[in-house]
């Protein structure tokens, strides 16, 4: 345990303004990550994962609006920070890598002038070092001939040369804070797992914190120290990788996990999730919003909702988790 | 078993340098090379599907997958190879008039991004009627009643007939794209990345419906996928392809399990797994080779293969069977005799 | 039913469509309004020569170039016909106009640019030049070439229209097809048993429509502007026949002595016939494309 949080994120709450109505898609978001750790933020779609990392970066859709909570880093809160200071922060001390990585740069300049760009931004270097350390970062990330690759365009290079100019470009300025928004969609499994075992290896050099948002649970139990799931907005469990799938405690965690296909030795033996996600725009939501595909509700889930501590590294929030003793697979259902 | 689908020496080649016919005029004037360089997308590919079977498909983007299931579903020519569809020859047949033929209900596909295969414009009903329309000359409550027929098969509820694509979740659009294959009743059925889209929960449902599908109508099922988890559960055999080639073959759990191949070594090595540690580093190191006329004599898989021994690129390893399995590996030997006492 | 979301009445597609056409002209109230005025336009159109006062082509001498009055709301002009009757009757030729050359040139520009895109190859190459040589001509000056070539008759003028809005239509509907060449419902609808042609007509044309009556709204008032310029050289309608141009022109004379009235209020129904359809082309996509429909 290193101790100091990088990032705390406090009782987020977020909505957005639509046609159809208004969307409460956080309520009371609350984690945090160490400095130097590695966690998850595991969720299907729907789940609001990903738009609790852009209200983190600032970069929420124009019709969304954070309606409370703080997210500090560095004893600042971010949400509430002056633009100066967000410019500040941004790219330069918290880096964001995006899902779609050919989309995600710049199609007409060249992919060693987009690095050398972040490196005079927030490094100030001048420019002629500048496109000298770009091709270093190019070499660090696993490109091959780095001098000629710096000069091709984003469309000449593969999906995860493209992934991995991304890497370049997030860690240009060494920030503390990465947060990749599944990064490795799209990508083949060989590719992901050169991707991933690359963002380890430069985290563990940078000492950098790292927020993998991901909807594939196996991949986050491999590279994370901590998960944290969410469910429609809500954080539903967070706790350290191996009590997480040896023993999840919330309802909605033991369901993913029996639904992923690498638990399951047969198709049968794969369980799938009641239900469907509620709508996020009723009025009535109940408090908890896994209530009405929940087995183990009882009657205080739809008047409010608890933050169970269950041990000094493991949060639930549901009134009535799993017990310990009952295993995996039988947790569905069980008193 | 029955064979239903035999490929044989199927190959497809695409001229590299694209149709700049300029270039080409420059380069057969001034007497270049007479044969104008290739892409080998497809590469002397043969294997068999039989009735009722799931046979599973995996290897990476640029293995030649998506032409070759294009080509075996006739959306695509060959440029080599027999496609035998029961005693019939298809690969005579070419793609552009294969839509009016009478075997074309036979082999139907379910797309890897429903909203992308359902036109914008049409509700669900014309998306599941349309095969019905132009392959059964269906028409009116004859075609009414089908559809609904295929739609509650696939646990469609009828309301949701007269949506459109962009009105449907996730789930609903797989489940129409899976509607509208089976409406004609195929014999086989060519799924691609059907649940790539999908999120886990729905993709176990999707899974489910699936397997039933294939057991109430009797198909069999070409499963094409990168998912290596999905493959191993629904799958009775499975090919990995790589860079136009098969490299290995055979039962789904043995492969996996036991993968004899250096390349589906680190392609299992690669897929993460719960609770377990990154695998130790089976990663394979830089870019595949190029496609573009490939030396016949070297392995395809030379230079990035951790073993790429002096004899890997000197003779391009065949196909080689080994009881239920087949391999392409010069080494394959070293594998196999390890793994003879734990079984195929 | 694991993955039912809320689940909606059962409506046939029509209803849907009306529903939708309501919320989108009730939210947008510009486009309420253009609705409004083109169902008033073609209202003119279809009843104009029952509604017309007076006889637009009767003259009478002794009532020449009367302002605005009582009984002629819209003044008289230089033979003593009724302004007012005159611009009512001339609705029909000018939207039959515009509506002739739009759906020609749809048709023509449309089908030939989605063939183009869709097939590629020899096609695209010969409809590009066609476009090409078309684009090289000052566009009215080949429209005034066509009309001195073949004879200033009312059709041969929607017929120079749809000639020299050929290249755009072509150039848009090329761009759509391209796209949509490649697409899953396109590989799907071959292997549903759709042929080429039907794929092309079935599948493409319908979604390359939205794009192209945007277009198509704007087109209406260009083509009305276009016979109304015509007109204005003498390559137009001949007289005594009412059509907006042509009495714009004839019309354009008596400014300068002070009589307005001949010239505005022609001129005032091109404006606003031209203004309406600019604003309907938005509404009406909105109304068409199935993806804003909530």
């Amino acid at each position: 345990m290193t101790g100091s949080p990088a990032l705390c994120v406090d009782r987020l709450s977020v909505e957005f303004r639509t046609r159809s109505g208004l969307v409460r898609a956080l309520d009371h978001v609350t984690f945090s990550v160490r400095k130097g750790e590695t966690i998850a933020l595991v969720g299907e779609s729907g789940s609001g994962k990903s738009v609790t990392a852009y209200a983190i970066m600032g970069i929420l859709d124009p019709a969304g609006r954070v309606t409370s909570g703080q997210a500090m880093f560095d004893e600042i809160d971010l949400l509430s920070a002056s633009p100066k200071q967000l410019a500040a922060i941004r790219g330069r001390r918290i880096a964001m890598i995006f899902q779609n990585p050919r989309s995600a740069l710049n199609p007409i300049r060249p992919v060693g002038r987009q690095i050398a760009d972040v490196l005079m931004r927030h490094r100030e270097l001048p420019a002629r070092a500048a496109r000298l350390q770009a091709i270093e970062m190019l070499r660090a990330v696993g490109i091959t001939d780095p001098a000629r690759r710096a000069s091709a365009y984003p469309f000449e290079l593969s999906g995860g040369m493209c992934q991995r100019v991304m890497i370049a470009i997030a860690l240009a300025a060494k920030p503390s804070l990465l947060i990749t928004d599944e990064p490795t969609t799209g990508l083949d499994v060989t590719t992901q797992a050169v991707i991933m075992d690359l963002i380890a290896d430069l985290a563990t050099e940078l000492g950098m914190a790292t927020i993998f948002i991901t909807h594939d649970l196996a991949l986050a139990s491999q590279r994370a120290a901590r998960i944290v799931v969410m469910h429609a907005g809500h954080v539903v469990e967070n706790a350290p990788t191996t009590e997480l799938f040896v023993q999840p405690r919330h309802p909605y965690t033991a369901e993913l996990i029996a639904a992923t296909p690498d638990s399951a030795a047969n198709l049968d033996d794969l369980a799938a999730i009641a239900g469907s996600l509620p709508d996020l725009r009723r009025p009535d939501l109940p408090a908890c919003r896994y209530l009405e595909r929940c087995s183990r509700k009882t009657e205080q889930c739809a008047q409010t909702l608890p933050q169970a501590v269950l041990g000094p590294e493991h949060i639930v929030a549901c009134w009535n988790p799993i017990p310990v003793q009952a295993p995996l697979k039988r947790a569905i259902g069980a008193p | 078993m029955t064979v239903l689908l035999d490929l044989g020496h199927v190959s497809k080649f695409f001229p590299a340098g694209g149709r700049n016919q300029l270039a080409r005029l420059r380069r057969r004037l001034s007497g270049g090379p007479e044969k104008l360089p290739k892409v080998y997308a497809v590469d002397n590919v043969s294997f068999v599907i039989n009735k009722g079977e799931t046979v599973g498909l995996v290897g990476e983007s640029g293995c030649g997958k998506s032409t070759l299931v294009r080509a075996l579903t006739r959306l695509l020519d060959v440029s080599d190879g027999s496609i035998k569809l029961g005693a019939r020859e298809l690969a005579l047949k070419p793609a552009r008039v294969f839509a009016r033929d009478r075997d074309r209900a036979r082999i139907q596909m379910v797309f890897q991004d429903a909203g992308d295969s359902i036109n914008p414009r049409f509700t669900a009903f014309d998306a599941i009627a349309d095969p019905l329309r132009r392959l059964r000359r269906a028409r009116g409550k004859a075609l009414k009643e089908q559809v609904e027929a295929a739609a509650s098969q696939c646990g469609l509820p009828p309301v949701l007939l007269s949506r459109f694509p962009h009105q449907l979740s996730g789930g609903q659009r797989a489940r129409v794209g899976i509607a509208r294959a089976i409406a004609v009743k195929p014999d086989l059925l060519v799924l691609d990345e059907p649940t790539a889209a999908l999120d886990v929960s729905v993709q176990v449902v999707i899974l489910r419906l699936l397997q039933q599908l294939k057991r109430e109508l009797g198909m069999s099922y070409l499963f094409v996928s990168h998912d290596l988890s999905v493959v191993r559960l629904l799958c009775d055999r499975v090919l990995v392809m790589y860079l136009g080639k098969i490299v290995e073959s055979g039962p789904a759990r043995a492969v996996f399990d036991r993968p004899w191949h250096p390349y589906t070594q680190a392609l299992v090595a690669a897929v993460p797994r719960f609770g377990g540690e990154a695998m130790e580093r089976l990663r394979l190191k830089g870019e595949p080779r190029s496609p573009i006329d490939p030396d016949p004599n070297v392995c395809r898989f030379y230079g990035r293969c951790p073993i790429s021994a002096s004899d890997c690129k000197t003779r391009a390893p065949a196909l080689r069977r080994f009881g239920s399995r087949y391999v392409a590996c010069h080494f394959a030997e070293e594998f196999v005799v390890e793994r003879i006492k734990s079984g195929p | 039913m694991t993955d039912t979301t809320a689940v909606a009445p059962r409506e046939s597609p029509l209803a849907q469509l009306l529903r939708h056409s309501r919320h989108v002209l009730a939210e947008i109230p510009v486009s309420g309004f253009a609705f409004a005025l083109f169902l008033l336009i073609l209202l003119a159109a279809l009843f104009g020569p029952q509604l017309a006062p007076y006889d637009p082509l009767a003259s009478n001498t002794a009532q020449t170039l009367k302002p605005p009055n009582a009984q002629h709301w819209f003044g008289t002009d230089q033979l003593g016909r009724d302004v007012f009757s005159r611009v009512i009757v001339a609705t029909r030729l000018d939207f039959f106009i515009a509506v002739a050359s739009v759906a020609l040139v749809f048709v023509m520009g449309g089908l030939a640019g989605v063939a183009a895109g869709f097939f590629g190859g020899w096609t695209d190459r010969i409809i590009g030049r066609i476009a090409d040589t078309i684009m090289a001509f000052p566009l009215f000056v080949l429209a005034m070439g066509i009309v001195a070539a073949l004879g200033n008759t009312v059709q041969n003028i929607v017929l120079a229209t749809a000639i020299v809005n050929f290249p755009l239509y072509a150039r848009i509907a090329r761009a759509e097809a391209n796209v949509r060449r490649e697409a899953g419902f396109v590989e799907a609808a071959r292997l549903s048993g759709n042929a080429d042609w039907r794929i092309l007509v079935g599948q493409i044309l319908p979604n390359v429509f939205p794009i192209l009556v945007v277009q198509m709204s704007l087109t209406m008032g260009y083509a009305i502007l276009n016979a109304a310029g015509l007109s204005f050289i003498g390559l137009g309608v001949r007289p005594p026949t009412p059509e907006w141009g042509i009495m714009v022109a004839e019309g354009a004379a008596f400014m300068v002595a002070g009589q307005w009235w001949n010239a505005f209020f022609p001129g005032a129904a091109l404006m606003l016939a031209v203004f309406c359809f600019n604003l309907l082309g938005d509404g009406l996509r909105d109304i068409i494309d199935p993806r804003r429909r909530t």
